[in-house]
């Protein structure tokens, strides 16, 4: 179990100034992820400027913003997928309780920050298999029904699935599968999720579980998800940031972000002006 | 009866509920019919092949009926005619063939679908398809004055002092024999695993490596135990396509495999395949029965050919459905 | 955070496994560089004007040339183009612009069975049908194999090229009231050019170094071969023979046959794919 998971933090973030950059002013200790001075280009053409940001412990952060603002590459660095892409090129520090991920082995940083993506993306094993694959690789020691059985719990799929579990993952629906990447996720109980637009491929009651997960899922691991559903980001998140063409707008508490917001071109955005 | 030649508005340039009379008067009537007949024609041709080869094995059909495939005597001057020492040949060199092709071609395309960059990739599957396109002859050609040497010399000396209390590896070795054909079967086959895997390995959704990847696999991790696997209905297809070559495959075998029907546990003895045999007896072939056998073994091989090829094109069909039954 | 004994084993196989990979592509590609390298070095010393203009020599003699096989595998493709490239040419347009599905789905399937008939088992066809009717070997009876082996190259792909010409091209002629066949003649065929030709000059390059369906069929002629009911010596059967000979003269003049028929099968092979990679000649919708 997570025993560094379980402090019963208040988080204080003071709403930052609104021009430019946004700067996070908590203190350090309840970060558990901060991203400094981080730009970002794809070959020549930069998409991320000077983001500065604080992922707290234990609570939900959302990245909303419009089509290519570049809140999905952002999430992406944050475990390094970016390295996948031969022309990205990534300067600044994203630290990881207190280290740098980009100076860590990268096998290790993903082991602790996981990733859910966009599309439901099982492997072609079974459902069991698919939630012991990280398990197995990591050479886990555990004793593998049991921990298969624990990441479902977590997931809210175990009583759907537990009669099943050696069936082929893809006779699940899609809201099915996609819960069933996130107990693939969570059986390698990594510190941090990263959630691509999970529900952006999904029917609204899948939705509706999978949001509801999410808030539950706060105690065991902190989540951060990238949402075009602004209404899901009001619905579920604790903090959440605004970006634009590649720049952090707006980085606040949600209840304050959608209800003041400090800077016209998020309340444009809310208010549905564009995007 | 009134010609109304007024032209039916369509759905679309191909669809046309135009007039008979129409259409002939504008040859497009005349065209349907000729392309038609050069399609048939196609057509045509397939059955024709097949009832060639089934009229013209009667004799030994009736003659020796299933026993054709049990019986291993080959003797033109008693007129026994028994196809099991060319199967077992046919089979025992494609089997060599696969296993060293399947590793090569299968990590070399991993390689090319994985590793390498676009251009790399590209640039090899170049170089690799021309090495396709070369004519079995000209791999014979190599195979008798290159490989034979080095099988004879090198290779099969080896073999014999490391693994020669093996049944596989005993016996003379002159260089020529199953092993030796076997190894020129598998330089022809590897450009067909690799650019059928190649593509494969390419059309594999890129969140399913990245999936991998995000639970803290390393890279050949998430290759092996995610990609390939998820590829591996397609993989095999590329294998079955490479056996219906090897089968098949003529020239290069006849030079270098010693032309003895002999059914033999050693790799070094030489042998005969289904294709060879029928290449080098089927002008010499006396009296009708002897032909006709021969002919029934083009039979069988076109059988062979004609399952695996089959399977393959189905397997490869259904690793494409299978990417698209991914996206549920 | 340092790395554990088990994770540096993983992090060790997948770089060594990686580097396999590797391995096995260059020993797969340089296995062309080494056929290309002994046929120069062998056959570019046997190489010489009589091996163009000369006749074999009398078994055992040394010296003379493969001037009637060059000639005899120009005669055999030439058959060979004309019997398989209109089928495979008309076929394909039948397919693509007239027939219903039912009967597309059967050529096709025919088609791809005779692709992947094995050539020997052709030459069988062939001997059937070309050559035991007339009781005699003939350079028609090997026209008439390499031939059933162009159909279903040809026919496929220009099948393919057809269909990948934009709908917009065919609405624009037919809008101007051209018939269907003027639609094809003019327009389509025009625009799928270049795929066409690629199609039918990989067809040639994939049956001029084709032996075995020749064996029964054209046989071989150590002389010339007059007109077209004779035997005829073609440069894939006359390596076959010489390769497999006692003579060293002959095991000579096969590596120089060797290179020749390489060179015309490879040169052909890459100006086809130049051809194709210009582009399909239709402008973007």
């Amino acid at each position: 179990m997570h025993a560094s998971v379980r402090q019963a933090v208040s988080v204080n973030i003071t709403p930052p100034a609104t021009t430019g950059a946004s700067r996070e002013t908590a203190a350090p200790a309840e970060m558990r992820m901060t991203i400094s001075k981080v730009n970002f280009w794809y070959g020549p053409k930069q998409t991320l400027f000077d983001i500065n940001l604080g992922i707290a412990t234990s609570k939900v952060t959302a990245l909303i913003g419009p089509s290519g603002c570049g809140k999905s590459t952002l999430l992406r660095t944050l475990d390094r997928m970016h390295e996948t892409v031969r022309n990205a090129r990534l300067e600044g520090e994203i630290l990881l309780d207190g280290k740098n991920i980009l100076a860590q082995d990268v096998t290790q940083l993903r082991r602790r920050v996981g990733m859910v993506f966009q599309r439901p993306n099982p492997f072609p094993k079974s459902i069991f298999e698919n939630v012991a694959y990280g398990l197995r690789i990591n050479g886990s020691k555990l004793p593998m029904p049991e921990a298969v059985e624990k990441s479902l719990r977590h997931a809210a799929l175990w009583d759907e699935v537990k009669d099943h579990l050696h069936k082929s993952a893809y006779e699940l629906s899609g809201g099915q599968q996609q819960r069933l990447c996130i107990a693939r996720a969570l059986a390698v109980e990594p510190e941090v999720l990263l959630l691509d637009e999970p529900c952006s491929a999904l029917d609204p009651i899948s939705t509706a579980k999978i949001e509801e997960l999410l808030v539950q899922l706060k105690d065991l691991c902190t989540i951060v998800t990238v949402t075009h559903n602004m209404q899901q980001a009001a619905r579920i998140s604790d903090f959440t940031a605004f970006l634009l063409n590649g720049q952090i707008i707006e980085f606040s508490p949600t209840p304050q972000l959608f209800t003041k917001p400090t800077d016209a071109r998020t309340e444009a955005y809310i208010t549905g002006r564009f995007g | 009866m009134a010609a109304t030649s007024t032209t039916v508005p369509s759905a679309g340039p191909l669809a046309g509920s135009r007039s008979f009379f129409d259409r002939l008067r504008d040859g497009d009537e005349i065209a349907r019919l000729v392309t038609l007949l050069f399609a048939a024609s196609v057509v045509l041709i397939t059955l024709l092949i097949v009832y060639e080869l089934w009229q013209g094995s009667v004799l030994p059909r009736h003659k020796f009926g299933f026993a054709f495939f049990r019986t291993s005597v080959w003797d033109p001057n008693f007129e026994q005619f028994g196809a099991l020492p060319f199967i077992f040949g046919t089979l025992v060199t494609s089997a060599v063939a696969l296993l060293i092709a399947v590793p090569l071609g299968i990590g070399a395309a991993i390689f090319l679908a994985e590793l390498a960059t676009a251009r790399l990739s590209d640039a090899l599957e170049f170089f690799i398809d021309l090495l396709a396109a070369v004519p079995s002859v000209i791999y014979g050609l190599l195979g008798i004055f290159i490989v034979v040497p080095v099988m004879r010399d090198v290779i099969q000396p080896a073999l014999k002092n490391t693994l020669g209390f093996t049944p596989l590896f005993k016996g003379p070795a002159f260089g020529i024999g199953f092993l030796t054909a076997g190894v020129v079967l598998a330089i022809m086959v590897i450009p067909y695993i690799i650019s059928v895997s190649r593509e494969i390995l390419l059309s594999v959704p890129r969140d399913q490596r990245e999936a991998a990847l995000a639970l803290g696999s390393t890279r050949w991790e998430s290759t092996w135990k995610v990609v390939v696997p998820f590829a591996r209905t397609g993989i095999m297809g590329s294998i079955f396509l490479a056996l219906a070559r090897a089968l098949g495959e003529t020239m290069a075998v006849t030079m270098v495999i010693g032309n003895t029907p002999a059914i033999a546990a050693s790799l070094f003895s030489p042998g005969d395949s289904i294709a060879s045999v029928i290449a080098n007896q089927f002008t010499e072939a006396t009296g009708e029965l002897y032909t006709q056998s021969l002919i029934e073994l083009g039979l069988v091989l076109f059988l062979l050919t004609f399952i695996l090829n089959g399977l393959a094109r189905l397997l490869i069909v259904l690793t494409s459905q299978r990417g698209g039954a991914a996206r549920a | 955070m340092t790395m554990n004994a088990q994770l540096r084993w993983r992090k060790f196989v997948s770089n060594f496994m990686l580097t396999m990979t590797g391995v096995c592509a260059l020993i797969s590609v340089s296995v062309l560089f080494f056929i290309l390298g002994y046929l120069v070095y062998h056959g570019g010393a046997a190489i010489n004007w009589d091996f163009f203009t000369k006749l074999p020599a009398p078994v055992g003699e040394n010296g003379g040339g493969m001037a009637n096989a060059i000639v005899g595998s120009a005669k055999l493709l030439l058959l060979a183009a004309c019997f398989g490239v209109p089928i495979g040419f008309f076929g394909a347009i039948y397919l693509a612009e007239f027939s219903s599905s039912k009967i597309a789905f059967v050529v096709r399937y025919a088609a791809d069975l005779l692709n992947g008939v094995p050539s020997i088992v052709i030459g069988i066809f062939a001997y059937s049908l070309a050559v035991q009717p007339f009781k005699h070997f003939s350079t028609y009876a090997g026209g008439f194999a390499l031939g059933v082996m162009m159909i279903p190259i040809t026919l496929r792909s220009t099948e393919e090229f057809l269909l990948g010409v934009p709908r917009s091209l065919r609405e624009g002629a037919m809008a101007l009231g051209a018939s269907k066949w003027k639609t094809i003649g003019t327009v389509i065929v025009p625009a799928a050019y270049r795929g066409i030709l690629t199609a039918i000059l990989l067809a040639f390059a994939r049956v001029a170094g084709e032996t075995a369906p020749l064996l029964f069929t054209a046989l071989g002629n150590r002389f010339w071969s007059e007109g077209w009911n004779e035997p005829t010596a073609s440069l894939p059967v006359m390596i076959y023979n010489y390769a497999l000979s006692p003579f060293e003269d002959w095991h000579r003049q096969a590596w120089a046959a060797g290179l020749v028929l390489l060179a015309l099968i490879l040169i052909i092979n890459i100006v086809a794919r130049a051809i194709l990679s210009r582009g399909i000649s239709v402008p973007r919708a």
